[in-house]
């Protein structure tokens, strides 16, 4: 049974300078204990989506088609209140740059404390021993000492840590991780990325792990949704993306993606950029002006959604 | 309170000269109010006659008023007054300024332009004869001075609220904060709001000098507080006939007085902000 569905979800910010588009009939669908990688270039609305799952947008932002569900509540309809009791509860985040993410001037055991007292039916007197233990699940040398750290004086790593603790305090069933590794190093990202896996297996709860490296995202999702230019261009099974991706775009950022005692010459590029969404005339396919096998009906007609495989979705004209 | 926050204190304290110089005066100050008319010598309001206009000696050390009053006594028990106008004018100018300001500087829009155009309106009079207005206005009362300098104070306030939680509207940690399902009021009072207080504080400070002067300002000029009651303005006001006669120590120490305790507000600022600021504990 799935946990979270989009269903044709479009959404566009209104500006002065024009209306963007920034996402059009976008499905996903995430089922209970999986992990979902959602790749593509900056800009090409993973971020947005995720705010738009916990209806958490900026005033320009309208959603002008599409319904999303999670665990059968209606969220776009939902009222703000009970979105409330959805965030942070059933549905957690953690961020890129985990240090910006943390209150600077409270020690790091009291926003803990503060999640669980918002969240759970925690007694006061038990709130400390809790967000201790939720300090010492993910892994935090001497948590009755970092309890008591302000921010500014744990590591990078050590940041994230105590938001994944933050997030998972009290049991979610969905994790949203934006980009989580990318302000860190390589160790660190790979014993983070470890650390979310297992709090996932643990618990059953179903991830979303946002990136733009590929190499992460194939080590482990089980699936993969490739974004671009507010598009889902094409959904598989990590494996099957990797083995024979369909779409042109998949294919190029396979290719961009560098192999161990590969030579820098060699990487392809994905050419050209994202299109301006705010254009009148944008091409059906957004991805049509960098697109090597693009077709006359890219431009003119609405996308067809081809099924390459069992669970392999593409949306292209010209699939490879 | 706990020990660790003492320590913290202590430590700012002796860092730096300055900030323990300001706070030992702050604390002669918050004596003097408290227990003035109990540790003055003399009844501040006994006349003398046969001793009016003596110059500083053993028996008085500041000297006599035209009235033969103690000058010393009325400075210490003027103290209570002087602090009590300018601590409650500050506390009402924050608890008002900061919610407008945290409010327009969080949420913007409509509300931000409302409050900001006040804010611009009350800067736009001399401040200090807006306060002699609303005194006169009003009518000459203790009260009456508090309301007219928490509204001449207003405007400091709203603008480094707004400011500063304007900056701080889109951090990190408060979209975390909404994300964890917070509402916004929430949000702005558990998450921004304490992020605003050290740069607030040390407002706050320069306020209290600002609030003093102020006072002592509007009763020296004959609004406000009225003889025979001690007031340092008031007796500023009072000596300053005598100091061409040569009396001078009538209108020095209460005006000696009145500076020190601005200068220690001036100086206190920093020196708050820094016990406020987790940063600076490690």
């Amino acid at each position: 049974m799935s946990l979270l569905e989009v269903r044709d979800l479009s959404l566009e910010f209104r500006t002065r300078s024009g209306t963007v588009r920034a996402l059009e009939h976008i499905n996903l669908e995430v089922v209970k204990g999986e992990t979902v990688g959602i790749v593509g270039e900056s800009g090409s609305g993973k971020s947005v989506l995720c705010f738009a799952v916990l209806r958490i947008l900026d005033a320009a932002a309208r959603i002008t088609s599409g319904s999303i569900a999670f665990a059968g509540m209606d969220v776009l309809r939902a009222s703000e209140s009970s979105l409330q009791q959805v965030r942070g509860r059933e549905i957690s985040m953690i961020f890129q740059n985990p240090r910006t993410a943390l209150n600077p001037i409270r020690r790091v055991g009291r926003q803990i404390e503060d999640v669980l007292a918002t969240h759970s039916a925690t007694l006061r007197e038990q709130l400390k021993p809790k967000a201790i233990e939720a300090l010492a699940k993910v892994r935090i040398p001497d948590p009755d000492r970092r309890y008591l750290a302000y921010p500014f004086e744990l590591s990078g790593g050590q940041c994230q840590r105590v938001m994944i603790a933050l997030a998972l305090a009290c049991d979610p069933q969905l994790l949203i991780a934006d980009e989580p590794t990318t302000g860190l190093d390589v160790t660190t990202q790979a014993a983070i990325m470890q650390l979310v896996s297992d709090l996932a297996r643990e618990r059953g709860m179903a991830t979303i792990l946002i990136t733009h490296d590929l190499a992460l995202a194939s080590e482990y999702c089980d699936r993969i949704v490739v974004m671009h230019a507010g598009h889902v261009v094409e959904t598989a099974p990590t494996a099957a993306l990797f083995r024979a991706p369909a779409h042109p775009y998949t294919a190029r950022l396979i290719a961009s993606t560098p192999a161990p005692g590969q030579s820098i010459a060699t990487l392809a590029s994905v050419p050209g950029n994202l299109p301006d969404l705010r254009r009148a005339d944008l091409p059906s396919c957004r991805f049509q002006e960098r697109c090597e096998r693009a077709l006359p009906e890219c431009v003119t007609d609405g996308l067809p959604t081809t099924i390459a495989d069992s669970g392999h979705l593409v949306r292209c004209f010209n699939p490879l | 309170m706990n020990a660790a926050t003492l320590r913290h204190v202590r430590y700012v304290a002796t860092q730096n000269p300055v900030t323990l110089a300001a706070f030992l005066m702050f604390s002669v100050l918050v004596l003097l109010a408290l227990a003035g008319p109990w540790i003055a010598p003399y009844d501040p309001l006994a006349s003398d006659t046969a001793n009016a206009l003596n110059p500083p000696s053993v028996r008085n050390w500041f000297g006599t008023d035209a009235l033969g009053r103690d000058i010393l006594s009325r400075i210490m028990v003027a103290a209570r007054l002087d602090f009590g106008i300018a601590v409650s004018a500050v506390a009402v100018s924050f608890a008002i300024g900061a919610t407008l300001g945290s409010l327009a500087g969080f949420f913007g829009g409509w509300a931000d332009r409302i409050i900001a155009r006040i804010a611009d309106t009350i800067m736009a009079f001399p401040l200090f004869v807006l306060a002699m207005g609303i005194v006169a206005a009003l009518g000459n009362t203790v009260a009456n001075i508090v309301l007219a300098t928490a509204i001449i104070n207003l405007p400091f306030y709203i603008r480094v609220s707004r400011a500063e939680v304007n900056v701080r509207r889109n951090a990190g940690y408060v979209e975390a904060a909404r994300l964890a399902g917070n509402s916004d009021l929430r949000v702005l009072a558990l998450h921004v709001f304490p992020n605003v207080l050290p740069p607030m504080m040390v407002q706050i400070s320069l306020n209290m000098g600002w609030a003093i002067l102020n006072a002592a300002g509007l009763s020296f000029i004959g609004l406000g507080v009225r003889p025979p009651q001690a007031e340092w303005g008031i007796m500023v006001a009072e000596g300053a006939t005598y100091i061409i006669s040569g009396e001078w120590w009538v209108a020095l120490f209460p005006g000696a007085v009145l500076m020190l305790a601005v200068f220690t507000f001036n100086l206190l600022g920093d020196g708050l902000r820094d016990v406020m600021d987790p940063r600076m504990r490690t």
